[in-house]
């Protein structure tokens, strides 16, 4: 049960960088970006090959997450040069991306065991450093060694990954450039007034977004020790569930705010899905299901309770009317029946 | 500083709905010219100022803005040279940014966008003047988001955004027709005063005669493409909402009766 929950905890951090990626499209841009489902498998495809070609993982890793921004920028061409609606782009990006990443792998399934992966690499530091000790003594002290995860090493260099990664993305959103890449998202005809190419940024923004997804697919790839052709069917949901729980949970007030609750809403995504396997009558196949559920759930639940919450406070003040009115009209009489 | 030459415009050619727009407009502006542009629904009023600003590409004809021939100009390139306040107070802004940020946006139209963090102290400070200007109390709001302001304010907003940068044409789209009479008031003052202080080169079209003669130095009244009465300085210090009446009957030939509620 407890070393489940450090597993999610792992892979929520390296999917947390896929939901940044997810948040840049999807929020920043306005932009609903299926690409997503084919640049993460991109991402895993191209720096499997390159691991297995024994090249150096953090070089795999690096190029796997450019090869995303490339797919991504040809999404963004096709939908701004192309006049195709952004769904639709995705789409066919999605499709496109299939056969490449066939064609890049060359078999459906590489498996990475006993390759040098960026998780090998980083145990070896690791276990040199010694750190493990040190940090499983508060478990020992408190008696509680049972329930400590094996080794720290996955956590920590994923807690240090994602928080570059997001540090970087809050400066980049908060300069000139990045500026404009928002109200671009907010209001396009806005920004070509003030002479942007929204084009060009719409380009830039879903190529950095997917370049995001692709790295979190590298890493993925690496975590699990095998890249599939099938790993990033149902991405997009994944991600926007992450958004969606995030920015729910821990609101959306900044920037800074923001992206940090993207990341808690991948690690809390992923805490719901380990607890969902462990009940018997759920599949692991089932989650795709459950996934679109807290999905549907989280998009319609706000507007239903804005709007009972605008009917009771408007019959609160009908109520209040008529206790004031107490000589009685027809408003006090309609109330009454109400209540 | 502004030259329109022969400009035509025909939506939907060669169909049951063909529509002239514009036909052979010539017109000229010099530096500092504040010209107020009337007509009636379809005159071809909006069409003449999309051209201008390039959002539309005429059929045939050039547009000429400080001595360079900017007709094959895409939209956000002619954008350095001009400032622009829609008819809609939600199109000049971002609504889910904030007021600094916006600004921001609007700085960055005369130069390249950089990736670094520009919005500094000073920055702001700068801001924070520019906003006094308005005395509607924005100075003091710099964060919050602009998708919480009035229409008023975000028009008076956008305007002061698009003529900051000190534009070499400014171009005003009805900037007022959204706007409850107040508000109008309020935001027509601020025209009146940020153009004259810059002295800039302004088109605005508006659906108000009064509103036309009470600004600026020139006037154009158009109908069906055309620019049909014309008003220099001198004539317009005299010119009166009857006499725009007048003159409008005398060279279209009919009334304008179906429109007068509409242009007064």
């Amino acid at each position: 049960m407890v070393s489940s929950l450090y597993g999610a905890l792992e892979s929520g951090l390296i999917y947390a960088i896929m939901a940044l990626g997810v948040y840049l499209s999807f929020r920043i841009l306005n932009f609903p970006d299926l690409t997503v489902d084919g640049s993460f498998v991109t991402g895993g495809a191209v720096a499997s090959v390159m691991i297995v070609g024994g090249h150096h993982p953090i070089m795999a890793t690096i190029l796997g997450a450019f090869a995303g921004v490339i797919a991504g920028c040809l999404t963004g061409l096709i939908h701004t040069k192309g006049k195709i609606n952004p769904l639709l782009a995705g789409i066919l990006m999605m499709i496109a991306l299939y056969s490449i990443n066939l064609r890049i792998m060359g078999q459906p399934n590489i498996p990475l065991m006993g390759e040098n992966t960026l998780f090998n690499q980083i145990s070896t530091w690791w276990n040199e450093v010694a750190l493990d000790s040190f940090l499983l003594a508060p478990f020992n002290w408190l008696g509680i060694s049972d329930y400590a995860p094996r080794s720290f090493y996955v956590i920590i260099a994923m807690i240090l990954i994602v928080l570059l990664v997001k540090k970087m993305l809050d400066f980049f959103l908060r300069t000139e450039v990045g500026m404009t890449l928002r109200a671009t998202g907010d209001n396009q005809a806005m920004v070509k007034s003030f002479s942007a190419n929204t084009d060009r940024y719409v380009i830039v923004g879903i190529g950095l977004s997917n370049g995001l997804v692709a790295l979190s697919g590298a890493l993925v790839a690496q975590y699990n020790g095998f890249a599939d052709i099938n790993i990033g069917v149902g991405m997009i949901v994944i991600g926007l569930a992450s958004v969606i729980i995030g920015e729910v949970i821990f609101g959306k007030q900044t920037i800074v705010r923001l992206t940090l609750a993207v990341i808690l809403g991948a690690i809390v995504y992923r805490v719901i899905y380990s607890l969902a396997l462990r009940l018997n009558f759920l599949d692991a196949s089932d989650m795709k299901l459950i996934t679109a559920i807290i999905v549907i759930c989280a998009l319609v639940i706000p507007n239903w309770l804005d709007q009972s919450q605008a009917k009771r406070q408007f019959k609160k003040s009908q109520k209040l009317n008529g206790a004031v009115n107490k000589e009685g009209d027809v408003h006090l009489a309609t109330a009454k029946k109400d209540s | 500083m502004l030259q329109l030459k022969k400009i035509h415009k025909t939506f939907y050619p060669n169909t049951p709905d063909e529509r002239r727009a514009l036909n052979d407009v010539s017109n000229s502006l010099a530096p500092g010219d504040f010209v107020t542009i009337i007509g009636s629904n379809g005159a071809g009023k909006s069409t003449l100022l999309n051209i201008l600003a390039g959002t539309l590409p005429p059929d045939d004809g050039e547009v000429w803005i400080d001595g360079k021939n900017v007709t094959s100009f895409p939209e956000e390139k002619r954008a350095k040279l001009i400032g622009r306040v829609f008819q809609n107070p939600l199109i000049g802004t971002a609504p889910n940014m904030t007021i600094e940020e916006n600004m921001m946006i609007s700085l960055g139209r005369t130069r390249r966008r950089s990736l670094l963090r520009r919005l500094t102290k000073k920055v702001r400070d700068e801001f924070q003047t520019e906003l006094e200007t308005l005395e509607i109390g924005l100075e003091n709001r710099l964060t919050t988001k602009v998708g919480l302001l009035s229409g008023g304010e975000r028009q008076a907003l956008s305007l002061l955004m698009a003529t900051f940068t000190e534009p070499k044409i400014l171009l005003l789209d009805e900037h007022t027709a959204a706007l409850d009479p107040s508000k109008e008031a309020l935001v027509i003052e601020l025209t009146k005063h940020l153009v004259e202080k810059q002295k800039l080169t302004t088109v605005m079209v508006t659906h108000q005669m009064e509103q036309a003669i009470q600004l600026g130095n020139r006037l154009w009244m158009m109908d069906e493409g055309k620019v049909i009465f014309e008003a220099d300085e001198e004539t317009k210090e005299n010119l009166t909402v009857n006499d725009l009446l007048n003159e409008f009957e005398k060279v279209r030939g009919k009334k304008l009766a179906s429109d007068r509620h509409l242009l007064v």
